[in-house]
């Protein structure tokens, strides 16, 4: 009898006999579900309501483990996300992994147990999946694609054409963790710092604001590019202009001491337990007041609102010494200065 | 041009120090200040201390340190 | 703190309203601009007051040529490039080390002393070093420099083109220029060279010259200085970054950059060659020098007559008189530093016209 391999060789994707020793002894334990443990070619699902939101993303996050997380959790986190601001509450995932030949059995073994836990904290079920392998090389360690199925509350009425002049802008929390703190443990540019990652899932919150509160009008992850790039995406969809303030924005003091050393603007960095949501005036305090009772809405804030503004929209800064200045969408890539 | 932030020195041995800064613990060298002790608050830029910072001339001009220097630091205190 | 902002606003608005006509005060350091623009501090000011940002970017300053350079050493197997993230987009006469990103031997570093490590961790390759900035950071470079020389390491040099501040203020006045009423000074680039090296702007050009830091209330405070200044005509060196910066500044620093570097003409993007104004390596660290060590020319960049930088920097014209401007020369593909910086007068035209 061979014994088990240490690491992922390419015949673990060739869908024969390694294929389903890894599938039975690494997936299934981890994932722990009916639909799952079919392994059908395909997973069914009954579903309360036939207006479903739908959505896929892929996870290439190194580090692969970061203080806070890594890429199993965000992999489940994120989608799970996506439903959420979407109005939805999160049901099943596909999960989809693209391994390198080489990975070690322990690295990969670590990622699924995250996924599964991440998965039941969320009440949601990884129902179905595909491994492939690919040569040394072609692939940095792992690459996770997760796509997701949510059913719409009946509450959720969300898109561009509902936002107004005077709604207001909230957030649940700090933003810039996430970002920092991949830069913090990135090589090359690595330092130490107390800083952890924000992700999380937030369905459960998104969920009690939506079935609780009439006026959300429309919400979004502000994961990369930032809070600036969410904010301008509101800004050119619904064609409004934006006025957030600098000093209602909630910053933790190391995130901000880290962004002035390298050179960032916290706008611009990614926040992976975070929405933004663009809420009518009169539900902004009682959104403020159940995010505030919920462990990921703690230092929620309301930071601006929707204004009334001339010419192509545009989303502006009132800063800490009373200026105002516009809030650019971010290149794509933030790279740490010295100028 | 010119990016520094004050940090102070939490290890020092020779010219190799390690600055901290609201809890971000950096590598620094200290060659172009070689009178910089442990425990002194440095101003560093691409990963050298190039001045001593006077603390309550640092208060006057960093708002954050200003912030921290009067509060005990927890992480997650919410800052504007 | 918002207190003290308000008292140098209205310090600047009666200094405006007695001097009767507009105050131009230039900035020369990119970390001010930078600063200026994220939080919003033209919109603050009084419309007498009109703030100018100067060549003060080292990095958008730098010629094409040198980029170019930079490019060819990083298409080179044997080479490994290190770089402060700052130089990833500048572009040289074709594309930028993003665009033409080649096999991964490029690295972003925080320090020189990250690129010197990276020299002892591969001693197969040469690490060249990208050493740019103005005096703030050319310590950084002198250090490594002779680190690199006492320990004996083979494998790496630097590729300077470390920039001199004075020269280049010198050369913006002695035009025909007298547009420019007052100076914001580097206040990072005074702790190195000292606040008393700004006096000869002063003496010989008769501007008043503040040297300020970052920080917004900082900037606020040190152009309220010289609007004070220029309404009782009575220019001055003025520091109030007194936190860090002495009159002397740092003399540790001043013999590491006088032991490593000579100071000889150099080209300005957009501005031409200016006197004195480039540092580069010493004879004695010839071997430390990648354009003698590895027979490196840097050649005049593309074509960029046209580039009317010079005159913008200086608020003689503002970007859309450049025939460049939103044609040859974008965001997307610049030609003069007033466009490569992501703050540059021309870059913040081109987004939100007069909107700043």
């Amino acid at each position: 009898m061979t014994t088990d391999p240490e690491r992922i060789l390419l015949a673990h994707g060739g869908g024969g006999l390694l294929t389903g020793r890894l599938i039975r002894d690494h997936i299934l334990p981890q994932l722990k579900n009916d639909a799952l443990a079919e392994l059908d070619d395909s997973a069914h699902l009954e579903l309360d309501s036939n207006r479903v939101c739908f959505t896929t993303d892929g996870y290439v996050v190194k580090p692969l483990f970061f203080r806070g997380g890594d890429i199993g959790k965000l992999a489940v986190c994120g989608t799970v996300n996506d439903l959420a601001v979407a109005g939805s509450r999160p049901v099943a995932l596909a999960l989809s992994l693209i391994v390198e030949e080489g990975l070690e059995f322990a690295t990969l073994d670590k990622i699924l147990e995250s996924v599964g836990r991440t998965a039941r904290e969320n009440d949601v079920s990884v129902v179905t999946g595909d491994t492939k392998t690919v040569e040394r090389g072609s692939a940095d360690a792992i690459f996770i694609t997760t796509t997701g199925v949510g059913v719409k509350l009946p509450g959720a009425n969300l898109g561009f054409g509902r936002i107004e002049v005077g709604d207001k802008i909230l957030i649940n929390g700090t933003i810039g963790d996430h970002g920092m703190t991949i830069i913090s443990q990135r090589e090359g540019i690595a330092f130490d710092s107390p800083l952890e990652s924000d992700c999380a899932g937030l369905a459960h919150l998104t969920c009690a604001l939506f079935e609780n509160v009439a006026g959300i009008r429309f919400m979004r992850d502000p994961t990369r590019g930032g809070l600036a790039a969410t904010l301008n995406e509101v800004a050119e969809g619904s064609g409004r202009s934006i006025r957030i303030v600098e000093t209602e924005i909630p910053v933790k003091p190391a995130v901000r001491a880290a962004a002035d050393m390298l050179g960032f603007d916290v706008l611009n960095i990614a926040n992976e337990g975070k929405f933004v949501a663009v809420v009518s005036a009169q539900a902004a305090d009682e959104c403020l007041r159940i995010c505030r009772g919920h462990p990921l809405g703690k230092e929620a804030a309301v930071i601006g609102e929707i204004v009334e503004k001339d010419g192509a929209p545009l989303v502006e800064l009132s800063t800490k010494i009373g200026g105002t200045r516009i809030v650019q969408t971010p290149y794509g890539r933030d790279l740490p200065r010295i100028c | 041009m010119c990016l520094a932030i004050p940090a102070r020195i939490i290890e020092l041995e020779g010219d190799k120090a390690v600055v901290d800064a609201m809890g971000n613990r950096w590598k620094a060298k200290t060659t172009l200040l070689p009178d910089a002790k442990l425990g002194d608050l440095v101003l560093v830029h691409a990963g050298f201390a190039i001045s001593l910072v006077d603390e309550e001339e640092a208060k006057k001009t960093w708002e954050l340190f200003a912030e921290i220097s009067n509060f005990e630091e927890t992480p997650n205190r919410v800052s504007g | 703190m918002l207190d003290r902002i308000v008292k140098a606003q209205h310090c600047i608005e009666e200094a405006c309203h007695k001097l009767g006509r507009q105050i131009t005060i230039m900035e020369v350091c990119g970390t001010h601009t930078v600063s200026i623009f994220r939080h919003g501090i033209r919109s603050t000011l009084p419309a007498g007051l009109k703030l100018l940002s100067g060549p003060g970017c080292p990095v958008c300053v730098t010629d094409q040529g040198y980029i170019d350079v930079m490019l060819e050493l990083a298409g080179r197997d044997d080479c490994l490039v290190a770089t402060y993230g700052d130089m990833i987009r500048v572009p040289g006469s074709d594309g930028s080390l993003e665009t033409r990103a080649p096999k991964g031997n490029v690295k972003v570093v925080l320090s020189s002393e990250d690129a010197l490590d990276l020299a002892r961790a591969n001693p197969g390759v040469m690490v060249v070093f990208i050493a740019v900035g103005f005096e703030t950071t050319a310590p950084a470079s002198a250090v490594v420099v002779k680190e690199a020389a006492d320990e004996g390491i083979e494998n790496f040099c630097i590729l300077s083109g470390h920039k001199l501040i004075i020269p280049a203020m010198r050369a913006l006045l002695s035009g025909t220029n007298d547009r420019v009423d007052g100076f914001l000074c580097p206040g990072h680039v005074s702790v190195i060279i000292g606040a008393d090296a700004f006096a000869e702007i002063v003496n010989d050009f008769n501007r008043p010259c503040v040297v300020a830091g970052f920080e917004p209330l900082q900037i606020m405070e040190g152009m309220a200085e010289i609007c004070r200044q220029l309404s009782t005509g009575a220019p001055e060196l003025k520091s109030i970054y007194g936190a860090v910066v002495s009159g002397k500044g740092n003399v540790a620093a001043q013999e590491m950059i006088a032991r490593c570097f000579d100071a000889v003409d150099g080209r300005w993007r957009g501005l031409g060659s200016i006197p004195g104004s480039t540092l580069a390596v010493r004879e004695q660290y010839s071997r430390f020098d990648a354009f003698r060590r590895l027979h490196l020319e840097e050649k005049p960049g593309k074509d960029d007559s046209g580039c009317r930088c010079g005159e913008v920097l200086c608020g003689l014209i503002e970007p859309p008189q450049c025939a460049l401007f939103g044609k040859r020369c974008s965001p997307q593909s610049p030609v003069g530093p007033c466009m490569v910086s992501s703050e540059g007068t021309c870059a913040a035209w081109f987004k939100y016209g007069r909107r700043k």
